[in-house]
């Protein structure tokens, strides 16, 4: 396939899943709120913090205060990460290679466009009780990975399309998780007494994780709530899962035999895999959570932009806004 | 061509006798009301559908819906045969023309068509001369404008033999139809359209190469901020092949190729969407950055199709569409089965005389310009406009021709809530690989405004599923 269909294929993708977990984000921090005692300030700039996008957010705003932060990473244009410019992003890109994409496809990720510029356009309205279109974002982007499964060929574009939102998901439970560790942790050596099973709880709930780690765990503790949202190699938002498929994908493409590497990509890829294949929980927290993230989200920064040299360069098309910031302490 | 009095209602004769029964029962047994509802959803359905074109100048309003009517233009089949036959005679006509100009220029030397007229075209591109493309096609896809005058004749307004567009909304504007308002198809045979994206790509693989054994073809499109982009994608889709930028392609060693995650793929057939303008920078204009570079060395050593092919936009030239009805009897001993609208050429005194002196009643046409650009309607002009125009012909008189006002035939619309008298015309659409195929039907535009003959999208036109009836 072209090397700029290729490119908009991927990003589509992972506009559409950054979309959807932001508004995860918010749905995350405003359960926590609920039982939160600090100041309400520190909560939501603890969200810009884990997203990488205080700089951004404080050329335009001066309080972190719920109203600003949900403003800000739903319908900000100037933030290129927000629901509407995400969005905008993705149907930029879609439209770009819409002979491409089967109708139901290019028809969802509009109608997803539509509902967000319509909801734009309403913003007050909307930013008074955010829940149910929160919900309505998640829903829609379900809609169009349903419609993708059902209605598109698995072929090269497929899989730079599922190479595409698993990177992007990897990232984004990669930044849950740092939310609470924002939130509850500073000091990441009292990762342990359940006091605040109700937040994690939240957070598991706002990954839509929390069912399938009930089932898996019981009853819910800090340690594996992380072992889960890391680790587990079932659970479609788990960090090892998402790198493990998208590994496949990036294999399907090159089609290099398993246990080796054709490409830059590939290598680095494998690496992550490896490193989250062997690996247990209690190193990851004696060697601190967020340190696990802040090493995660840089070596999958890295795999993208080996993605794009190896994939999407030839013909030139501009990086588009790409990688969120890296977290730095 | 008698002057306009009444316009020719499409749907009802003189004495309001319907022209085809069931179709006017059908409409007569909905309420406008109705009607205006199920238009509503149709455009709900097109915004959806993200069925739209660019407006230039906007921000967040780049893109818009074409207004789309539901009542449909009907094409008896009786007359619906005469123009297929007329097209089909014309663009034979007109590609001979092509391989000649460009070829030994017989129909020059012999004076049927005075030589500099066709050599200070600007659309004549010199740098086509010697070329032929495979199987002597030049215009692949013609969209040749169609107008009814009040005197009922069907005459040709425009031969776009470029880059022609229209034909998604025609194939989209059917299914829409179908969808919104079942009811009006039961009872009638419709001509079947569907099948246009087939034999598109039939055409586009037959005029591929004469080495190629299977061809690969492509669509060039200058990108998403163009009008058309939507077709572009639309056609690309429909036919399954790549839709390509500039950037997506490369010349090497004469032969063109795309840029692929495997690596460089030949490309055999570009469907372009791009002006010859744009087309090379080799070549062409310099400063293009749609094109590919080298483009034009690789057509021109028969590596690579090009449809349209370059240089056709001479033989649209205003000018020279004056002198078509000679052309065809040139080349194929035959009249012209459509007459051409009466044409005075500002480039022969006499005539030239004739125009300036009866502006208020002529529409004046630049000769190189499409979409409805530049051109001065004489009887509704201020007269500063009439004298500005007077001005700019006498500075150069070959840009320039003349054609009486004509009256468009009109169908009724909605307009308010209410069924009223709307002008139209119709663009059927011409494919030419190693037959001519005429799509049964075409975009019939309609002009929203009341009184109004201006049918373009971009000056508040609107557009209609277009029916040959077949009984």
């Amino acid at each position: 396939m072209l090397c700029r269909v290729a490119n908009s294929v991927f990003w589509m993708s992972r506009y559409l899943e950054r979309a959807e977990n932001a508004a995860r984000f918010i749905d995350v921090t405003s359960a926590i709120a609920l039982g939160y005692r600090g100041r309400d300030e520190g909560l939501w700039s603890s969200l810009l913090l884990a997203g990488g996008d205080v700089e951004n957010f404080q050329q335009r705003y001066t309080k972190a205060t719920q109203a600003n932060v949900t403003r800000f990473l739903l319908f900000d244009r100037e933030n290129p990460n927000s629901v509407v410019s995400c969005l905008a992003s993705a149907r930029e890109n879609a439209r770009s290679i819409r002979e491409n994409l089967t109708t139901p496809m290019w028809e969802a990720v509009n109608r997803f466009y539509l509902r967000v510029r319509a909801a734009a356009a309403n913003s007050e309205q909307i930013l008074a009780q955010p829940h149910p279109f929160l919900e309505q974002i998640k829903r829609s982007a379900h809609q169009v990975i349903g419609v993708t499964s059902a209605t598109w060929s698995r072929g090269e574009a497929w899989q730079f399309s599922t190479m595409g939102y698993l990177l992007e998901r990897a990232d984004k439970t990669s930044r849950i998780l740092d939310v609470k560790y924002f939130i509850l942790h500073p000091d990441s050596e009292h990762l342990s007494v359940g006091v605040d099973v109700i937040q994690w709880g939240a957070l598991l709930e706002t990954t839509s994780a929390l069912q399938m780690y009930r089932r898996t765990f019981g009853r819910i503790e800090p340690a594996k709530v992380v072992e889960f949202l890391v680790l587990n190699p079932r659970f479609p938002r788990s960090l090892r899962f998402c790198v493990w498929q998208a590994e496949d994908s990036l294999r399907a493409i090159s089609g290099s035999p398993p246990q080796g590497f054709n490409n830059r990509a590939e290598q680095l890829l494998g690496q992550l895999s490896a490193q989250l294949s062997y690996a247990r929980v209690s190193d990851i927290l004696n060697d601190g959570l967020h340190e696990f993230v802040d090493d995660f989200q840089v070596r999958l920064n890295a795999v993208g932009e080996a993605v794009f040299d190896t994939f999407f360069q030839i013909s030139g098309p501009e990086r588009q806004s790409q990688q969120q910031r890296i977290i730095s302490t | 061509m008698t002057s306009p009095t009444v316009a020719f209602d499409e749907l009802l004769e003189m004495d309001g006798t319907p022209r085809h029964m069931a179709l006017s029962e059908c409409l007569a047994s909905m309420p406008v009301h109705l009607l205006a509802q199920r238009q509503r959803y149709a455009e709900d359905e097109l915004l959806e559908m993200g069925i739209t074109f660019a407006v230039y100048g906007h921000n967040e309003g780049t893109e818009k819906i074409w207004p789309f009517d539901v009542v449909p233009r009907p094409v008896p089949w009786y007359e619906w045969q005469m123009v297929e036959a007329g097209l089909k005679q014309r663009i034979k006509a007109l590609n001979l023309f092509l391989d000649d100009v460009y070829g030994e220029g017989k129909i020059l030397k012999e004076g049927i068509v005075p030589q500099d007229l066709v050599l200070s075209a600007k659309t004549y591109r010199k740098e086509c001369v010697g070329i032929r493309p495979p199987g002597g096609v030049w215009t692949h896809v013609t969209g040749t404008d169609l107008v009814r005058h009040s005197d009922g004749t069907i005459y040709v307004l425009e031969d776009n033999l470029r880059c022609p567009s229209g034909v998604s909304y025609v194939l989209e504007n059917r299914e829409l139809m179908k969808r919104v308002l079942p009811e009006v198809f039961f009872g009638s045979a419709i001509a079947p359209i569907d099948d246009y994206p087939e034999r598109l790509l039939g055409t586009l693989l037959q005029t591929a190469p004469q080495h190629m054994n299977s061809p690969t073809a492509v669509l060039l499109t200058p990108g998403i901020y163009n009008s058309a982009y939507f077709e572009h994608s639309f056609l690309a889709q429909q036919m399954g092949i790549e839709l390509v930028t500039g950037p997506d392609l490369f010349v090497d060693n004469d032969i063109v190729w795309m840029k692929t995650t495997r690596g460089p793929q030949r490309v055999d057939v570009i469907y372009r969407r791009i002006d010859d303008d744009f087309i090379d920078p080799e070549c062409f204009r310099p400063d293009s950055m749609l094109g590919v570079p080298g483009v034009m060395r690789a057509y021109r050593k028969g590596n690579v199709t090009l449809a349209n092919a370059p240089g056709t936009g001479v033989a649209d030239d205003k000018a020279v569409y004056a002198y078509v009805p000679q052309i065809i009897q040139y080349y194929l001993n035959e009249e012209a089965i459509l007459p051409n609208v009466p044409t005075y050429l500002c480039s022969d005194p006499d005539q030239c005389k004739y125009v300036l002196e009866n502006l208020d009643s002529l529409v004046v046409k630049p000769t190189n310009e499409s979409g409805g650009y530049g051109i001065l309607m004489g009887p509704t002009a201020p007269a500063e406009e009439r004298a500005k125009c007077a001005e700019s012909i006498k500075k150069d008189p070959r840009n320039y021709i003349a054609q009486p006002m004509l009256t468009l035939s009109t169908v009724p619309t909605i307009a308010d809530g209410a069924l009223v008298p709307r002008h139209i015309d119709l663009r059927p659409f011409i494919l030419y690989g190693e037959e001519l195929f005429v799509l049964p039907g075409g975009l019939t535009r309609v002009a929203l405004k009341e009184g109004s003959m201006i049918v373009n999208s971009s000056q508040g036109g609107g557009s209609k599923d277009t029916w040959v009836l077949l009984q």
